[in-house]
């Protein structure tokens, strides 16, 4: 790695996530849906900015993927940052994933998909 | 992107999900570069096609594929996605990826707890989908997929039994045309896919 490597991000990755490569919850996904938490409760001063833009475009439900689109960050950024906020509690998760997708859902997908054919 | 104006006092009609959805599923959408992953999304999805960037380091790509290019120790690799809110509880998002495994590491669990993956084919270059089958059967054997076959003007009629022994395909694994334009033949490869998921279900364990 060259000094010449700090050009391709103004900032480097690793600073935006508190220096975790890896978020603290793994059930926690692109598609993963999200909301802010209605509490009112304000973000501390010590919030970074990627912390607040993301509570900011979750205030209605929105997958972290989307979510990370909108506000220009990479989707790992997203979900080592939304990880942290569903852990302090600003950021609430609509249905935890489940290790593996069941009949219903499957059986819902198809009567879904059948209607737009 | 054109689905926002500004940061502030955007129209964000459309862009949120109702609140009445409760779960999110996801499918796969894979191939190599060109074959049609994008074109099949934007005619199913509710939303334009969105696109999320990663940066890969020497470190994640590999010493072979940078042999040669001297300076390059980063690459961005982009992935294109869509959606379609199925039902009032239910979403799907449908991720393009590129073909190779190493790729999909670069999004968060992205293989994890998908449905399955719809894995698309140019017939003109079958040669360049052996490593994303090759991909599919070794690493990730427990998801589920099927082959949708994008018909190119100039490709070679090939029928799903011929297709399915030049790919060396498992048995059972479902071939179907696709015109990845067409949203009825994009949303049927889709069908497909979720029918041989539910399939592979029924096997008594």
């Amino acid at each position: 790695m060259s000094s010449g490597d700090y050009r391709d991000r103004p900032v480097r990755r690793y600073v935006l996530t508190g220096g975790r490569a890896a978020p603290t919850r793994n059930a926690i996904r692109p598609e993963t849906l999200v909301t802010a938490v209605p509490s009112g409760r304000s973000l501390p001063v010590s919030a970074s900015r990627e912390e607040r833009a993301l509570l900011g475009i979750c205030r209605r439900l929105l997958s972290l993927a989307e979510a990370a689109v909108h506000l220009d960050l990479p989707v790992s950024v997203v979900v080592v940052v939304a990880s942290d906020l569903v852990d302090s509690g600003y950021l609430s998760v609509r249905s935890p994933a489940p290790p593996a997708v069941s009949r219903a859902v499957l059986e819902e997908l198809l009567n879904g998909l059948r209607k737009l054919c | 992107m054109d689905s926002a104006n500004s940061a502030d006092g955007y129209d964000d009609s459309g862009r949120y999900l109702p609140a009445t959805v409760e779960q999110s599923a996801k499918i796969l959408v894979v191939g190599p570069f060109g074959v049609g992953k994008t074109t099949l999304i934007g005619s199913v999805s509710e939303i334009a096609p969105l696109r999320t960037e990663e940066t890969m380091t020497s470190a994640s790509v590999g010493v072979d594929d940078l042999a040669g290019l001297d300076d390059k120790t980063s690459t961005t690799v982009a992935m294109d996605f869509g959606r379609i809110t199925v039902s009032s509880r239910l979403v799907l998002y449908l991720f393009g990826t590129p073909g190779q495994r190493r790729f999909w590491d670069l999004w968060e669990g992205l293989a994890e707890g998908a449905v399955g993956a719809l894995v698309m084919v140019d017939t003109r270059r079958l040669e360049r989908s052996f490593e994303v089958f090759d991909q599919l059967e070794t690493h990730t054997a427990a998801l589920p997929f099927a082959v949708a076959v994008n018909r190119f003007p100039g490709s070679r009629p090939y029928g799903p039994d011929h297709l399915r022994e030049a790919l060396d395909l498992p048995p059972g694994t479902p071939v179907s045309d696709c015109d990845a334009r067409n949203r009825p033949s994009s949303v049927t490869a889709l069908i497909t896919l979720v029918q041989h998921a539910l399939t592979a279900q029924k096997v008594p364990s």
